[in-house]
């Protein structure tokens, strides 16, 4: 299978008063056609960024991308005029928004906002919009479909917005979907719905998926790789298998830390990841997770930026150790304190 | 039983309310609104229907008739030329509301789409069309449509011209203000991710998230220009004579009649208020239904 998307060396800065930012920091990563790639990181990680700049909507300014490329079915992104990205927005690449209560325009009907996309892109009338239309909500699962086009917004419940927002971006059947949080702002059991919906969509269209998540439990049935991104830099780059059961940075491992397991005994802790991510403004030559990773080792961690290398078969990672050694030297050192206690 | 049934009805169709029903229901919650309105329409439909309603020709003067009181044969009395009080207002109800309504429209159609440009790219644009329509507004609206009028002639053409530029930076601004919260929203970078243009995303989108306050501006300003209209034409710069409008007909001989003969002023002046305080109820009942945060669900 070719690449659908290749991002290479992606770069995204932010001139703001305090300093310039970069969001995105040398990202690289491929998606083949129909694969699922999940982006997981947490607020501020670069995630959300990345994915707008792959649509070309970075705020400018204060944004600009500084660099990299974005090669979209063969064609670098970052050349195209404003003119033909238009033509790829909604139509080639689509995107679900995090919050579908307020991602969609409260005084327009459901019908006038599908078929505005069906009307631009497809070339299609009026009526053929609308049988479309009814079509899209029939397949995302929303009943009577013909009557609820006419209705509004607010008189869908937030689990409805979603599928209706899927059913938008689905209209001009994409080749590439960005899904930014799409659970987030939805119940447990409707998160559920949404993303066997996403999942079912997506076996049966074909359409390739990129899920951005700061929910490790979202992407873990869905993707078929996994990237990690801490402080705009991808950090682990792995197959969703070996990264959940190998990971070889820290930052990974505390976040698969951080999760509630049902299999864990009752009463068993949970182990945050202690601190907050770096001010990326003044983010210098070092590990951007070292203030916060207990395996820091001083002089090494602060004053070198890991590159993200080869660690297995299709496995990257940055970090400067063997995950494995710094694991039995943890051992050691928790041997240690146990000695420590009277 | 009858509670059984209640609610059924109510739950099988909260929708199907009629528009009449609803309309109904909307002038029992604004009694003052609902009058304000009927006022508005009574005088819509005189000014409408004017050449069948007026009883004589609100032109023709008849020196046999002057100064005469308010009698049978003229309800309001006759003017200082022996013209019809009463024929006078029914046709003065047609400039005054064409000029009011065009001065309102124009003038609050171009200060929206200036507010909305405005709002949305922000910028450099932003500060200039705001500190133009900070200057305009620096002027006391009547002196700002004095000027205008003695500047470009008065005709009733020019009236309008001239009221709407006064309207406009008021639109100008409140549509730039919600200009500036709907660009914010998500589902206008959600219209830019669908691939839409601009210009459509600002008309198609932005646009109609402003439409609230373009309605309440609107009837406001109604009241305000047909006041700021008859102020024009009572100082001799509004619509020219003989025309018969409000503001003219309390203008010139009236004031040096006013004692030997009120009803000259008392009935033109009762006209103004009466249209005056029916938009101003309706605006505000408008603005009561229209802003979210006020309505009562």
């Amino acid at each position: 299978m070719t690449n659908l998307l290749e991002v290479r060396n992606l770069t995204v800065e932010f001139r703001l008063e305090k300093g310039v930012v970069r969001a995105v920091d040398d990202v690289s990563f491929t998606l083949k056609r129909g694969e699922t790639l999940g982006i997981v990181g947490e607020s501020g990680s670069g995630k959300s960024v990345t994915s707008l700049a792959v649509m070309r909507l970075i705020p400018n300014p204060p944004g600009r991308i500084a660099g990299g490329e974005i090669i979209f079915d063969g064609k670098n992104l970052l050349d195209a005029t404003e003119k033909e990205m238009r033509r790829i927005r909604g139509k080639r690449i689509a995107m679900i928004f995090q919050d579908p209560m307020s991602s969609l325009n409260p005084v327009l009907t459901i019908g006038r906002q599908i078929t505005e996309s069906l009307k631009l892109h497809m070339d299609m009338g009026g009526r053929a919009a609308e049988l479309r239309a009814t079509e899209l909500l029939d397949l995302v699962g929303i009943p009577s479909a013909k009557k609820r086009l006419k209705e509004f917004p607010h008189e869908f419940s937030g689990g409805m917005r979603q599928r209706v927002m899927i059913a938008m971006a689905l209209a001009c059947n994409p080749e590439l979907l960005i899904a930014d949080e799409p659970t987030t702002a939805l119940d447990v059991t409707i998160q559920a719905q949404i993303l066997e919906l996403i999942g079912q969509l997506q076996k049966e269209l074909g359409t390739a998926v990129i899920m951005i998540t700061h929910d490790l439990g979202v992407v873990a049935g869905m993707a078929d790789r996994l990237l990690v991104m801490y402080a705009g830099r991808v950090v682990e780059d792995a197959p969703t298998e070996p990264l959940f059961a190998d990971p070889r940075m820290p930052y990974t491992m505390g976040l698969l830390n951080s999760i509630p397991r049902l299999d864990e005994r009752k009463g068993a802790e949970l182990v945050p990841i202690p601190g907050l991510p770096p001010d990326l403004t003044r983010l210098g030559k070092e590990c951007p997770f070292h203030p916060r990773c207990r395996f820091a080792v001083k002089g090494v961690c602060d004053v070198t930026v890991p590159p993200l290398r080869q660690v297995a078969e299709e496995h990257k990672a940055a970090c400067l150790f063997n995950v494995d050694e710094l694991k039995a030297a943890d051992a050691n050192r928790s041997a240690a304190l146990m000695d420590l206690v009277p | 039983m009858t509670a059984v049934s209640d609610t059924s009805a109510a739950t099988r169709s909260p929708r199907k309310k009629s528009r009449l029903a609803k309309t109904l229901s909307l002038m029992r919650k604004k009694p003052l609104g609902a009058i304000g309105g009927v006022i508005i329409l009574v005088f819509c439909l005189v000014a409408l229907f004017a050449p069948w309603l007026a009883p004589f020709d609100p032109l023709k003067i008849d020196s046999s008739n002057l100064l005469t009181p308010p009698n049978a044969s003229n309800w309001f009395g006759t003017d200082e030329f022996g013209r019809d009080i009463l024929s006078r207002l029914i046709w003065g109800a047609r400039i005054s509301l064409f000029v009011g309504l065009s001065a309102v429209l124009l003038g609050t159609t171009t200060g929206s789409v200036l507010g909305l440009i405005s709002g949305y790219f922000g910028g450099k644009l932003d500060s200039l069309i705001q500190r133009v329509m900070d200057t305009l507004m620096a002027f006391p609206m009547l002196v700002l449509a004095l000027a205008m009028v003695a500047a470009l002639g008065s005709s009733v053409r020019n009236v309008i011209i001239a009221l709407a530029v006064v309207i406009m930076p008021n639109a100008a601004r409140v549509i730039r203000s919600s200009a500036l919260t709907v660009r914010e929203k998500p589902f206008v970078e959600a219209a830019h991710n669908l691939g839409l243009s601009t210009w459509r995303i600002l008309f198609r989108h932005v646009l109609p998230n402003c439409v609230a306050p373009f309605i309440i501006l609107a009837t406001a300003g109604l009241g305000s220009a047909i006041l700021s209209e008859a102020s024009l034409s009572f100082l001799g710069l509004g619509t020219p004579p003989p025309e018969p409008s409000w503001g003219a007909m309390l203008s010139g001989k009236t004031q040096r009649y006013m004692t030997e003969a009120p009803w000259l002023a008392i009935f033109p002046g009762l006209a103004i208020t009466l249209v005056v305080f029916g938009f101003n109820f309706l605006g505000d009942a408008l603005r009561d239904i229209l802003d979210p945060k006020l309505r009562s669900r």
